[in-house]
């Protein structure tokens, strides 16, 4: 940095900025590619090249082991195919998605609606709704894990009292309230994230179509419907995709709650690509099953640009 | 309906009236929503703190109100969470690890994000958006790949690979966070400054990087924050506990055997949260300006 400000100290010594001497500093086109090229470089080092890695290895017999390159052809996908896990995998992932992305919108919205409205004690309930979201996803699980316990959760406990039930649930124990679970940690965690971004459309609005609406007798419910989700239906685009993305491709959840359990009920693509590819140690086989991510993530990402696009012709 | 009904007195009354029910209606909807959404979202967390304080014979005992001090609270686990686990190595792995990949990610997206938001280039949105596009490739579909990189280069198993690894995720994000923040910067300024005799690069450095010193440090802490989060590529680079980083050493490591010390635990998970959250929260309205603001043309 020291560097750089004596440089410039030498090139302040008053030079004409349009002579026909132009020092390279001071070209534009050159400075463009200059300041931006350090950061495409590093990007695309280390994630285009990995990609295609990803791609080559995919059709190779790498293992951790072993980790030099043998042309493995199609072997991979073939038996990922034929791998029950792979499909239940597959499943699990469009249902939490899917479940999770419907979810994260309707309590987004909510949760964006009750935010932008003006209350006593805000600057607190804004804090402790960001809680989920800011809070590192492996940790914020592991308070899941204890709030789920087999023996201890007080979940259970509660419903005890009320005399729902005898024992206890075994929350994480059962196929069903597995997936359920993971599901409902996704949605925890990532309705701060849509309403936050669905809160930003919302103040977007001009507050004279609101007050218009208003004077015109609109009640709360049809200027919500008719006006409100109307006008931030991109915004509301963007959070919902953002949400499908972050679940479709988590692993974390899924590693810290159930670890894929039980018996595979809960196991993601991503999940079932690391305890593959890490865990055992097969890379191509585990590179073979996360490509599944990407034909969906692409999808999502164009979504995301015509929905952005729309929000600008507005 | 309403202004034809302004004509008698005794409406207006029952006007007001209904006006005044329906407002203190709609205050107490609001608030419960708000304490219910808060509950909500903290509960899990609010469950952590109880549990780290309590003993162990009051926590192990299922006919125990669980919300309760059935025995005095204490706060032994929390004091071994610093004095006999490996938690003070894994926040100091997690501190250094963040500032340096914060300094990498300055030095190359702060000049990324001037030559996107200011120097004209044609190709400078689309440029920008493809950049940010590239935060949407998820770490899990590089992993494996990212995996035998790192090892080639001798640093699995080190942090210095996270070093290397993590400027992918907080560069796209800061890009386009900066090119919102030097957006809001006008043109003006760095044009004075260069009639005054600096070159671009003088104006960049002398007025345009003090200006957005508030963006820049709303950066510094996202950045900061994505790293500390990440999980994927710090359970696949790193092994050995001694180079773990919170995200994967509390919930690999904290275990003694199969049993997990539950209040050491739920103690780590509040002493991070808390804090991170609190910052964030500092900086929530000026991330929200410079996301929007990165979409505007400048």
């Amino acid at each position: 940095m020291a560097r750089t400000a004596e440089q410039v100290e030498r090139e302040a010594t008053p030079t004409p900025a349009r002579g026909p001497r132009r020092r390279l500093s001071d070209r534009d086109g050159f400075l463009a590619w200059a300041f931006l090229l350090p950061s495409v470089v590093y990007i695309v080092a280390l994630v285009a090249v990995p990609f295609f890695l990803a791609i080559a290895f995919s059709f190779s017999d790498v293992t951790s082991g072993d980790p030099s390159f043998d042309w493995g052809g199609l072997r991979n996908y073939q038996r990922i195919f034929d791998d029950p896990v792979f499909w239940r995998s597959l499943r699990n992932t469009f249902v939490f998605t899917a479940v999770s992305m419907a979810l994260i919108v309707v309590f987004g919205k909510i949760l964006a609606n009750i935010l932008v409205a003006d209350f006593r004690g805000k600057w607190l309930v804004r804090f402790l709704v960001l809680l989920p979201w800011t809070t590192p996803v492996a940790l914020s699980t592991i308070a899941w894990l204890w709030l789920l316990d087999s023996i201890f959760s007080p979940i259970d406990w509660a419903l005890r009292q009320a005399g729902f039930i005898d024992g206890n649930v075994y929350w994480l124990g059962r196929p069903g309230l597995a997936m359920a679970s993971v599901i409902a940690v996704h949605v925890w965690r990532l309705v701060p994230l849509a309403a936050v971004i669905m809160m930003a459309g919302l103040v977007a609005i001009p507050r004279e179509i609101d007050e218009a609406a208003q004077v015109d007798g609109a009640g709360f419910w049809r200027r919500m419907f008719e006006m409100k989700i109307p006008l931030t239906l991109p915004v509301v685009a963007v959070a919902a995709l953002f949400g499908a993305i972050f679940t479709f491709t988590d692993m974390t959840v899924v590693y810290v709650l159930t670890r894929g359990g039980p018996t595979n009920s809960t196991q993601t693509l991503s999940s079932w690509a690391f305890f593959r590819g890490i865990e055992g140690g097969d890379v191509a086989q585990g590179a073979a099953v996360a490509l599944f991510l990407f034909p969906l993530l692409l999808a999502a990402a164009i979504a995301i640009l015509r929905a952005v696009r729309r929000m600008e012709v507005m | 309906m309403a202004l034809s009904a302004v004509e008698h007195p005794a409406d207006i009354e029952r006007l007001r009236r209904q006006v005044a029910r329906r407002h203190i209606a709609a205050r107490t909807g609001l608030y419960l929503a708000a304490i219910g959404a808060a509950s909500l979202a903290a509960g899990p967390f609010l469950w952590s703190a109880i549990t780290a304080f309590k003993q162990n014979g009051d926590l192990y005992n299922a006919a125990n109100n669980p919300f309760l001090y059935n025995r005095p609270a204490t706060s032994d686990h929390v004091g071994y969470l610093f004095t006999d686990t490996t938690f003070p190595t894994f926040a100091w792995n997690t501190l250094w690890v963040g500032t340096l990949v914060v300094l990498i990610t300055l030095a190359l997206g702060l000049p990324a994000a001037y030559s996107l938001a200011r120097l004209d280039r044609p190709w400078g949105t689309s440029m920008g958006v493809a950049i940010f596009l590239v935060y949407l490739v998820p770490p899990s579909l590089l992993f494996l790949p990212l995996s035998r990189i790192v090892a080639a280069a001798g640093l699995q198993d080190s942090t210095w690979s996270l070093v290397l690894v993590y400027p992918t995720i907080t560069i796209p994000v800061s890009v386009w966070l900066l090119m919102g923040f030097l957006k809001g910067i006008p043109r003006d300024i760095e044009e004075q400054a260069m009639v005054d005799g600096y070159s671009r690069l003088g104006a960049f450095v002398r007025t345009v990087v003090p200006l957005a010193f508030p963006g820049i440090v709303a950066v510094v802490v996202f950045a900061f924050v994505l790293t500390a989060s990440e999980f994927i590529y710090a359970l696949a680079f790193i092994s050995p506990t001694s180079e773990k980083v919170i995200s994967t050493g509390v919930p690999t490591e904290l275990v003694r055997g199969d049993v997990f010390f539950w209040q050491s635990l739920q103690a780590a998970t509040v002493l991070v949260a808390v804090p991170i959250a609190i910052v964030f929260n500092l900086f929530l309205d000026r991330f929200i300006a410079g996301f929007t603001m990165g979409a505007v043309k400048g």
